[in-house]
């Protein structure tokens, strides 16, 4: 035994795992480099850039319209918050009115967005903690979102519908129907999802007090959206800097308490129903009307000068900084996407804990790649 | 209906009779027996494991809302065989820095394991390879050996991922093995044997004579202690693949891949049919007036049923952290245990 014992080359020590670009459970071609000390985690690493596509770059060599397809592919999840912010920022340097009827429509599509991409990230959190059933029944839901979008505009997955001035097209006769029974059968599902989740002690086990995420490290890091709202903290582009019809609206900001796995967990389910209720609103709110578009000249050419707008993407602030020397191309392009201040997180609430508790974590950031690299 | 066992038992009187006449010793006789057992015990456990792969499928396309495999056969039941034909095609990689040995081994021993604690499982009445004395003994021994096989192919690939997998089973089979072990000493204590064939008559076909009723603490740890030994959902922390991709088996490709595979079946239906025995009556039927049915019939018709559970969990629930998954068995289940040895004894010993 003493021989055993005093063998020096039974030692025990720190050992680098890669986790990625290729694993399951980093959404993605993340790679993490992690400092092992058997299952828990003393030092995290997050190695980003496998997806960039120099979107930004890309824009200075495209007029302003042409860029609109791009900004479907930054974030694939939620194309049309992305279109929005873009539309946003070149109306607001261009001093563009948008019609009333498409803003309305912009709120429901990117609301509907909202919640189909809030569905994945439901599905893929429980599936990061072995759960595998809710994963096929939040995209059975989604299905039925894409085939709003898809009666809309065509598309499944890169839209294109918001346009500068206003939207592509009007919404056909049968789509408000079909909002409506989607809205009503929704609420009924996300309940059964909590039946399955929210309650259950393995999950309420693997969650709660996971990755505590004060609210001081997640202002420093620049996170936003539900990561930052999880922490207790009302931040809400959609409040705080009304833009659009969302100040004829009526909805709340949901807010957790701890800043737990758990607490972005229900924020999530939580505006879920709340996109229910503004879809609703907005659908209800439809000005009649004709015009979904504004005027607008054959070659876009803002004035000169520089403009940073943002709006509230499912994962938090989406901001495209535009400078513009007056020409039909953009001189430079700047886009600030919610995942990459959400990512920055990630290194200072997991170190200490599990390799287990990491994927719960990561999952429950919903962070994605694309958004990360550009 | 086919009444097995007697038909067996005829066969092999008329055999014997036969044997004498002819002046071979009967030994020659027990030999082939033994021999023609075994192959068809390793016939029925593949069948077995085939279907069960498939059932596993079926159920998880149901509860998820799906189909699941539709096109090879009728409902897909030849999925299993098509997948199995793949995998034998497949090129048989060995990672260059892996012990190659070890590497080899370790499916073989899984597989072989699995497979062994079949002898002395009473499919049916007289329906079992080995009676032995001390059965229940015998089968816990063999299912340990599933832990040394995953902690070799841990070892053995060189591989951080598949490491982590190997201690993670290795702490956790052994964690489990001493709650589910404490769970069937009671059935045992009632029963007065370790055969388990005769813990099967001791209980009668009464179906609330057995003893999943005086034993229903000891049935609820040995089933959850069970779902551990066999690394199901929500214990399924060895192969977690979201976090260690595959865990232990990251490594293995083709046949050796398949065998871990159809051993994880296998064992699943090992400790759904020890469970059967224990605790819902083995091969009895529920009352006596439903003896007409075969009772390899009944043997199958539960065992499947609590199969049918274990997949129901893993569809269900998300996974225990590795932190958590000790601290229930040590502090939860252990404690359990022996309170529900303390009660079964007690009670022994105020009832006979």
């Amino acid at each position: 035994m003493d021989r055993v014992l005093n063998n020096t080359e039974l030692r025990d020590e720190e050992f680098l795992i890669n986790m990625g670009p290729q694993h399951p459970s980093t959404h993605g071609v993340l790679r993490l480099v992690l400092k092992m000390e058997g299952e828990f985690i003393r030092d995290l690493v997050p190695h980003v850039g496998y997806l960039h596509r120099s979107i930004e770059k890309i824009a200075e060599n495209r007029t302003y319209n042409q860029f609109m397809p791009y900004t479907d592919r930054i974030d694939y999840c939620a194309s049309m918050p992305s279109n929005q912010a873009w539309a946003v920022a070149i109306e607001k340097l261009a001093g563009i009115e948008v019609p009333e009827k498409a803003e309305y429509l912009r709120v429901i599509m990117t609301e509907l967005n909202r919640i189909a991409s809030h569905l994945i990230y439901l599905g893929v959190m429980s599936l990061d903690l072995g759960a595998v059933t809710p994963f096929l029944y939040t995209f059975r839901e989604r299905e039925w979102i894409l085939d709003l979008f898809e009666m809309t505009c065509g598309q499944r997955l890169t839209y294109h519908y918001i346009r500068i001035g206003g939207v592509s097209r009007d919404i056909p006769p049968e789509f408000g129907k079909s909002l409506k029974a989607f809205v009503a059968d929704f609420r009924k599902k996300l309940d059964d999802y909590e039946a399955i989740l929210t309650e259950n002690p393995i999950f309420l086990g693997r969650t709660k007090n996971v990755g505590v995420l004060p609210l001081d490290v997640a202002k420093d890091c620049g996170a936003s959206g539900p990561t930052i709202r999880g922490s207790n903290f009302a931040w809400d582009i959609r409040k705080a800097e009304p833009y659009s019809v969302y100040p004829k609206l009526n909805f709340t900001i949901p807010t957790g308490k701890v800043g737990d796995v758990w607490d972005r967990y229900i924020v999530r389910i939580q505006e879920m129903r709340q996109s229910c209720n503004l879809a609703e609103q907005a659908l209800d709110g439809l000005p009649e009307s004709d015009v979904i578009r504004a005027k607008l000249p054959a070659v876009l050419k803002p004035p000169a000068g520089e403009v940073f707008s943002r709006i509230e993407a499912p994962r938090g602030e989406m901001g495209y900084y535009v400078v513009s020397t007056g020409d039909k191309k953009p001189y430079r392009v700047k886009i600030r996407t919610a995942s990459y201040g959400n990512l920055q997180v990630l290194a200072p609430i997991s170190i200490g804990w599990k390799i287990g508790d990491l994927v719960a974590i990561f999952g429950s950031l919903d962070v994605i790649l694309p958004e990360v690299d550009r | 209906m086919l009444e097995l066992d007697k038909a067996l038992l005829a066969i092999y009187a008329g055999l014997k009779t036969w044997f004498i006449s002819s002046g071979i010793p009967v030994i020659w006789l027990d030999l082939l027996v033994m021999i023609f057992a075994g192959i068809v015990l390793i016939a029925v456990l593949a069948l077995t494991a085939l279907f069960l792969v498939w059932w596993e499928r079926k159920i998880s396309a149901h509860i998820q809302d799906r189909l699941g495999p539709m096109r090879t056969g009728p409902h897909g039941v030849l999925q299993t065989l098509a997948d199995g034909l793949k995998l034998l095609q497949k090129e048989d990689i060995i990672p260059s820095k892996a012990d190659r040995k070890v590497f080899f081994w370790a499916p073989v021993i899984a597989f072989v394991a699995a497979f062994m604690a079949y002898i002395v499982i009473p499919f049916g009445k007289g329906l079992m390879a080995r009676d032995l004395n001390i059965g229940i003994v015998y089968v816990l021994a063999i299912t340990t050996f599933t832990v040394i096989s995953l902690l070799m192919a841990g070892w053995a690939s060189n591989n951080k991922y598949a490491l982590l997998g190997g201690m993670r089973s290795a702490a956790q089979i052994v964690s489990y093995e001493v709650p589910l072990t404490l769970s069937v000493l009671g059935a045992v204590m009632l029963a007065g044997t370790m055969s388990l064939n005769e813990i099967v008559e001791a209980q009668g076909p009464y179906f609330w004579r057995w003893y999943w009723l005086p034993q229903l603490l000891g049935f609820a740890i040995y089933f959850v202690a069970a779902t551990a030994e066999v690394n199901r959902t929500p214990f399924d922390l060895p192969e977690a693949e979201q976090e260690l991709v595959a865990g232990f088996n990251v490594e293995y490709s083709g046949m050796k891949f398949a065998m871990f595979f159809l051993a994880e079946f296998v064992n699943m239906f090992t400790v759904s049919a020890v469970a059967t025995t224990l605790f819902l009556g083995g091969w009895q039927p529920p009352i006596p007036g439903l003896a007409f049915i075969p009772s390899w019939v009944w043997f199958l018709s539960k065992t499947l049923f609590l199969v049918f559970v274990l997949m129901w969990f893993r569809w269900t629930y998300p996974r225990l952290r590795v932190d958590q998954l000790m601290d229930f068995a040590w502090k939860f289940l252990l404690p359990l245990a022996f309170i529900n040895i303390f009660l079964t004894g007690l009670g022994v010993y105020i009832f006979k």
